[in-house]
């Protein structure tokens, strides 16, 4: 079995835990009984006790993707896992109410200060379940919703039955069958015609404990003309022993909706990231995945639209970078299922040291369609030798009037560039940031302010843990 | 108080390059070196500015009675006060010239001090009318795209910004058109300075008719051979190097 070390970046921002007493425990191991057990504390109606179940025995059947991905996959053992951990399954609308030993933890990440100045509303999960979901009165009252999934499932069936599931099915892969078995926590967002949410929501993932799994589910429906930016942090602490994320997001888009999803990835590098993320773009909807990717040990995460509706459009944007010891493998998916639909595709990935970054990048256009278009650029900078990248391309086009265009390129900072900057009087190292930083330099401005600001932060972080 | 090489031998790989030079340049004034491609002109400025890829066997230079060598790395060889404009300065895709100063600068002060931004900008306008570079110039990515003068410019603009002790301008003329040389002659012209001493390498006498050098010296072979004052440029510019040549083996 391939092992890999993990090497020591300085991660201080999410690299610190609380012992919490936990009121509900899976205890170890996943099993039917593990099902029944998260059912039951979250009160589940029926035909999600049995879509988990169901779920469940997709998970077993299917083999690990290992024949295409990383055999570091075959190192995560699913019976030493812990599937659902949490005090309880109401999350607190004031940061008062929400428990001290939790709290402070949010409060070190700086959640309830960025809330107060620039979110529309918030939900901070810790483990398993949302300790905080509050959302600003204003958006609240012109029809938002914006809670738990298990919250969303219980209080929204209407709107939520109808599209849970349907976006990314359960036997998408075995990872998306795992969360369907076990999921826990996330978002349900609804936005009613027309609404326009000036601030963006946001949600922030911890996990706490060790030996753990998170396994948030969000799904967001953009109604007709509506308009939404959600963005999404995550941290963990450093521990021994590796940990697994693996998420379900379902975005759906009706007519003339626009979606933005933000991701900012910092997972501490024992974790396993396995993510999959699907939106669904009705006639001139739009869907756009900004998902940078910092942190963890591997991450395996291709966002991808569908889009179904004519003048659809998909993008995804995204920024990985691989220190020491990392595998960043991502990539994005655009499907054309409509004339005229048009997406575009721009990925920047970083390795340094033994990192090593993966795009993989799928473009269907079917024979029926015509005037789609695809763009796609993808970028590799690697930092030295000993560092790796691969791009695994797969276009379809067919039909005779679609466009598609694709470039790649690798590029190294040379160690005169290095030099020059240098007899600048900048230290080596911030001269290794400022070379990074001028190379996702484009794709950052896309970013809002405050996540532009800590994503510079956090790379220059790395960069400085990279020079001796 | 001067920038004072004693005996500098340096090689690149097994190759001597340097083989013994010497030259005092005092605060205040401006020296020149001359000398034809492969004398070792660049070589000179690379070595004191800390290049990694030229290994120093002998010698010492010292910046106002400073060990130069004894700071291993460029950066701090740059606070130190030195300051090199390069013949070909690199590209810096996606970094700014106006972030990449900043840096530069924010690099001088002490730790945990913060760069005042609006006085930095002020300062980077009024350095830039000087050397006659429209303002939209610091948001364009360093030398990215850049033709020869502007990329010359930028270096000016460097070393307008930085303050440095001081200055090896290395073939600073080369590739500038007549009116280029001039807006860049009158850059380093206005830092001339007591409190600061200048060494141009060229190739050509020209560039010395707009900046007037104290001392030129000729380089042959890794040393210099003949050191006058700036007569000598229009000396070597009437009779060519081999002139210089035979005259150092007739003296040997």
């Amino acid at each position: 079995m391939e092992t890999k070390p993990d090497l020591n970046i300085d991660r201080s921002i999410g690299d610190f835990h609380y012992d919490v007493n936990y009121e509900f425990d899976a205890g170890i191991g996943l099993s039917e009984r593990t099902i029944d057990y998260i059912a039951d504390v979250k009160k589940d109606p029926d035909w999600i006790r049995d879509f988990r179940k169901d779920a469940l025995r997709k998970f077993e059947s299917m083999p690990m993707p290992t024949h295409w991905a990383s055999h570091d996959l075959d190192n995560i053992i699913f019976q030493n896992i812990r599937y659902y951990l949490s005090q309880g399954t109401q999350p607190k609308r004031s940061w008062d109410d929400v428990p001290e030993d939790v709290k402070r933890t949010f409060e070190r990440l700086g959640i309830p200060e960025q809330e107060r100045k620039f979110l529309a509303g918030v939900e901070a999960q810790f483990d398993s379940e949302a300790a905080y979901s509050n959302i600003k009165a204003a958006v609240g009252d012109q029809g938002v919703i914006f809670v738990g999934s298990t919250e969303g499932l219980q209080k929204h069936p209407e709107i939520f039955r109808k599209w849970f599931g349907k976006v990314i099915p359960t036997g998408d892969n075995k990872f998306s069958a795992l969360n369907s078995a076990v999921f826990s926590g996330g978002s349900f967002i609804y936005i009613p015609p027309g609404v326009k949410v000036k601030h963006p929501l946001q949600a922030y993932f911890r996990i706490n404990a060790e030996n753990f799994g998170q396994f948030e589910r969000t799904l967001i429906i953009a109604d007709e003309g509506s308009e939404v930016m959600y963005m999404e942090g995550c941290t963990a602490p450093k521990f021994e022993t590796s940990t697994l994320h693996s998420a379900v997001v379902e975005l759906v888009a009706l007519k003339g909706a626009k979606i933005q999803y933000i991701t900012v990835q910092n997972w501490s590098a024992n974790v396993f990231n396995l993510v999959t993320k699907r939106g669904l773009a009705h006639e001139e909807a739009e869907i756009k995945w900004i998902d940078c990717n910092i942190g963890s040990r591997l991450t395996m995460k291709y966002p991808g639209v569908i889009m179904k509706g004519r003048k659809a459009r998909g993008e995804v944007i995204s920024i990985a970078l691989a220190g020491d010891g990392q595998h960043q493998d991502t990539g994005a998916k655009m499907v054309h299922a409509a004339d005229d639909t048009t997406s575009n595709i721009v990925s920047k990935s970083i390795s340094l040291g033994s990192g090593r970054s993966t795009y993989r990048g799928l473009v269907q256009i079917g024979r029926h369609l015509k005037g789609c278009k695809n763009n796609t650029e993808c970028d590799a900078l690697l930092i030295n030798t000993e560092s790796r990248t691969d791009t695994y391309p797969a276009i379809t086009v067919r039909g005779k009037e679609n466009a598609c265009q694709h470039e790649a390129s690798v590029s190294k900072i040379s160690a005169e560039q290095i030099f020059y900057m240098q007899q600048r009087g900048i230290s080596e190292g911030a001269a290794m940031s400022l070379a990074v930083n001028g190379f996702v330099n484009d794709l950052v401005q896309q970013f809002p302010m405050e996540y532009s600001v800590e994503l510079k932060r956090l790379i220059d972080l790395e960069m400085e843990g990279s020079v001796g | 108080m001067s920038l004072n090489i004693q005996n500098l031998h340096a090689n690149i790989g097994e190759r001597e390059i340097l083989k013994g030079l010497n030259l005092e340049i005092p605060k205040g004034q401006i020296h020149a070196i001359m000398g034809k491609n492969g004398s070792g002109k660049s070589t000179l400025a690379k070595v004191m500015a800390g290049h990694p890829d030229y290994e120093v066997t002998a010698g010492e230079v010292t910046l106002d009675g400073l060990n130069l060598f004894e700071m291993a790395e460029p950066d701090e060889r740059a606070r130190a006060g030195l300051f090199v404009a390069f013949q070909y300065p690199m590209e810096i895709p996606g970094v700014t010239i106006a972030n990449f100063i900043r840096a530069a600068v924010q690099a001088r002060l002490p730790k945990g001090e913060e760069l005042d931004a609006v006085e930095y900008y002020e300062l980077l306008y009024k350095k830039m009318e000087l050397l006659k570079i429209p303002r939209n110039f610091t948001s364009r990515a360093v030398n990215e795209g850049f033709s020869g003068g502007e990329k010359k410019r930028c270096e000016i603009l460097q070393m307008a910004m930085l303050n440095p002790v001081y200055c090896i301008l290395d073939e600073t003329d080369s590739g500038l058109d007549i009116d280029a040389l001039k807006i860049v002659s009158e850059g380093v012209n206005a830092m001339r300075s007591p409190e600061r001493g200048m060494l141009v390498i060229t190739h050509y006498q020209r560039l010395l008719d707009y900046i007037v050098p104290d001392v030129v010296h000729v380089m042959v072979d890794g040393r210099i051979v003949l050191s006058g004052d700036k007569s000598l440029a229009l000396k070597l510019e009437a009779n060519g190097y081999d002139w210089v040549e035979k005259e150092v083996l007739q003296q040997a």
